[in-house]
């Protein structure tokens, strides 16, 4: 499953001299069999329990293992099946901004879904630090490919994104010296004989700030806005859902299965910390994206917010926060996806990015705007959308955990979502057309609507959301409540 | 009780001199990385950050009198049973070995952004970059 | 003319001196069998792959140093550089891949065995020489295209138009 990514990317390189027209299908067939692979996956983990593959054959704890459990099977099939999607609306999209180097665009994009997926499966800490290189290398290269800040914000987001991923490793190297293993589950069993040694609580400070960078937690997201904004439309919205999610499920990984959760949140106030950090994130990710111009880099700002629930629920540790914050990964992946998706359909037909000027746009794009809707309303967070129920659960831990303030906060953020997406609309729906660049009111403007490769993805996904709003007590039962550790 | 005191704390900063000097290393790589306004500088900074972090593990693995981890052999022997305390921990080396990689990548990565930076603004200063983007 | 042209002419093509230009070309088949021996004997003495890769791409780079860069562009192209780099991966990830096909995990060498007339611990040993070789070419061929490509300031055009 991460073998055919890997293997397919060379593959492609290879193929761009004899046949240019070959690269595409041979990335979508590479990611296809990912994503059916990561189902099958999940399907044999809710009926067999964890599975375990041991690399090159050497028992763990000297060799490499990769485990899948639950967790790992919900947040493998969203990053495959997200990436499947972008992948097959990209092609427009990269054909428009630089079509000389296509093939080179196709390579980078399967190396960082190979990063991606990689980072969910490991069992191991040091090669989740390999991967999570890989998967920022890839990173770094696809973004400055943009517009015109581009290099220079994908310098300033590798600059913050080695010094996560050093902290990580620091984190990494403290640990083996104290346990003398690398492998999770290991380090589970050795490690709560440690639990009152300097050099552990260290570690754990290490490791939370270098996932902080890569989640843009609040004192550390100064990298996201610019570097999601310049970066080509088909880039921000394979990278923006996926990276940060991806470090999401980092800190709960380490949190609560390599530390045992009883340390994470009584020996140290990590939780309580967490919390307060993640809901300024949320207050001030609303509040700056009230004052955004772009609408991408308005979206940006939402995303910073979005990081900020899932962080919350993740501090709160309680069952029913922890269940808000997995909800949360799904949902907030399907979201950014499909609102960067819709802003590359209306960059590629050529319609500028400032929301003063999007004026008319229900009309020329009636699809598009709407799909745009059912996400808004998600992200506000409105039954039946998948939102809505993520929101809830992270409602519900907060007053279980009687966290009153941090309740107001999410229902305070929620409102303030509000705010932001209706103004989009309005301008949109509502704002008559100028007279004079349209040639007067009463001519029909013809509807002029995205390709259709790009207007699947954007209609599954939105099906997507409405559906897992639906399902959402299923998804639950049979996953999530056994990706939570439990002694919650 | 003083004496003996004052000798631990002499202990703690002769003794585990190899930490004192991965966290001086680091912290000049990171002053380098915020506090200098030319990007070749913050990625000299960078690298010698990573250099760091390099070296501290490979001092963890590092034993008072023990040898390289290499097993000699003659080719066709059959294998001889040998006292793994005699040899310093091999594992921190294999690891740095991807470290380095990684940080090797990184490099060539950032040289080619610096490129592409230079040719558009044709500075390479941080504050006069920022200037023009405005 | 552009003005970065100017100084990509001064850097490329630098003093021909004699001296230099005589150690070098002796110098370089020397230093690539060192190169190759480093990539060998990984497993016995200091070495293996990464180092063995640097230390032949170092060999390439002191061919572009001393001598003009069209010299070395004549005799290692951008397109046999992509060979290169494609066919180290491909040797990387087919060992893998065979592997996993014999019936093992992926990177399990002692399958080998059920191919080559060996029996199963020297397969380890040779499956790990194997990749070694992989990924020696591959950092060669990685360490002279970005050393290419940073000194041409960029110019080189890819050649899968």
């Amino acid at each position: 499953m991460i073998v055919t990514p890997l293997f397919s990317a060379f593959l492609i390189i290879i193929m761009g001299w004899f046949k240019k027209s070959l690269c595409y299908p041979l990335m979508i067939i590479a990611l296809s069999v990912s994503t059916f692979s990561s189902f099958a996956n999940l399907e044999s983990v809710l009926s067999h329990g964890t599975l375990h593959y041991h690399l090159g054959n050497w028992q763990p704890p000297w060799g490499i293992e990769y485990v899948i459990d639950h967790l790992n099977a919900f947040v493998c099939v969203i990053v495959s099946g997200i990436s499947l999607l972008i992948g097959i609306s990209s092609k427009r999209m990269v054909e428009k901004e630089f079509p000389e180097k296509t093939v080179y665009f196709y390579c980078l994009f399967i190396l960082q879904v190979t990063g991606l997926l990689g980072i969910v499966v490991t069992g191991d800490m040091f090669n989740l630090y390999v991967f999570l290189e890989i998967a920022s290398l890839a990173g770094y290269t696809l973004i400055a490919i943009g517009e015109d800040g581009a290099p220079f914000a994908s310098f300033n987001y590798m600059i913050y994104g080695t010094i996560g991923a050093c902290f990580y490793l620091l984190g990494v190297g403290y640990l083996y010296i104290v346990t003398g293993s690398l492998n999770m589950a290991d380090l589970s069993k050795i490690l709560p004989s440690f639990h009152n040694s300097t050099v552990v609580l260290i570690a754990f400070a290490f490791f939370a700030v270098g996932v902080a960078v890569k989640m843009a937690l609040f004192p550390l997201h100064v990298w996201l806005p610019d570097a999601y904004t310049y970066a080509p439309s088909s880039v921000s919205s394979l990278v923006a859902p996926l990276t940060t999610k991806v470090g999401a499920y980092v800190l709960i990984r380490v949190m609560y299965t390599v530390f045992s959760p009883s340390f994470s949140l009584q020996v140290i106030p990590a939780g309580t910390l967490l919390c307060w950090v993640a809901a300024v994130a949320v207050l001030f990710g609303c509040i700056l994206a009230l004052a955004q111009t772009d609408l991408k880099r308005m979206l940006t700002y939402v995303l910073i917010a979005e990081m900020g629930y899932i962080a919350l629920g993740a501090g709160l540790g309680n069952r029913n926060g922890l269940t808000g914050a997995l909800l949360h990964i799904l949902n907030d992946a399907l979201m950014m996806a499909c609102l960067f998706l819709i802003i590359g359909a209306i960059t590629y037909k050529g319609w500028p990015r400032k929301i003063d000027q999007l004026t008319g746009l229900h009309r020329k794009m009636p699809v598009t705007m709407a799909a745009f809707v059912i996400s808004g309303l998600s992200v506000i967070g409105i039954p039946p959308t998948c939102g809505f129920f993520s929101k809830w659960y992270l409602v519900l831990g907060a007053i279980d955990a009687k966290q009153w303030v941090l309740a107001a906060v999410l229902l305070i953020s929620s409102l303030l979502n509000a705010i932001l997406f209706f103004r989009v609309i309005e301008k949109a729906y509502f704002k008559p057309v100028p007279e004079d660049s349209h040639g007067g009111q009463d001519k029909i403007m013809a509807i002029d609507e995205a390709p259709l490769s790009m207007l699947i993805p954007v209609l599954l996904l939105v099906g997507g959301i409405l559906l897992l709003g639906i399902l959402s007590g299923k998804i639950i039962s049979k996953v999530i409540q056994f990706a939570i550790p439990a002694s919650l | 009780m003083n004496k003996k005191e004052s000798l631990n704390r002499v202990e703690i900063i002769i003794g585990k001199y190899n930490y004192w000097a991965y966290i001086l290393l680091m912290m000049i790589g990171f002053y380098a990385m915020i506090g200098k306004k030319n990007l070749v500088k913050k990625l000299i900074g960078m690298n010698i950050f990573q250099t760091s972090i390099i070296l501290y593990f490979i001092s963890t693995g590092s034993k008072k009198g023990a040898t390289i981890p290499i097993v000699e052999q003659v080719p066709g022997e059959a294998a001889r049973a040998i006292e793994a305390i005699q040899y310093i921990n091999p594992v921190p080396h294999v690891l740095m070995l991807t470290a380095i990689v990684v940080m090797v990548s990184t490099f060539g990565v950032a040289l080619a952004l610096l490129l592409m930076i230079y040719r558009k603004y044709q500075t390479l200063e941080e504050d006069e970059i920022l200037r023009l983007r405005k | 003319m552009h003005p970065l042209d100017r100084e990509a002419e001064a850097v490329i093509s630098p003093f021909n001196d004699v001296i230099i230009q005589t150690v070098c070309r002796i110098l370089i088949p020397f230093i690539q069998i060192y190169g190759l021996y480093v990539i060998a004997h990984g497993h016995i003495s200091p070495g293996g792959g990464f180092q063995g890769g640097v230390i032949l791409g170092a060999s390439f780079i002191l061919l572009c140093l001393s001598y003009d860069i069209h010299e070395t562009k004549k005799r290692l192209s951008q397109k046999s550089t992509l060979i290169f780099f494609s066919l180290g991966l491909i040797i990387y990830s087919g060992i893998g891949i065979i592997c996993l096909v014999l019936g093992g995990k992926y990177l399990d060498y002692g399958q080998l065995h059920k191919i080559l007339p060996v029996n199963p611990v020297e397969a380890r040993s040779m499956g790990i020489f194997g990749i070694e070789v992989g990924v020696g070419i591959t950092v060669m061929a990685v360490m002279i295209s970005i050393f290419l490509d940073l000194a041409s300031e960029g110019e080189q055009k890819g050649e899968l138009e």
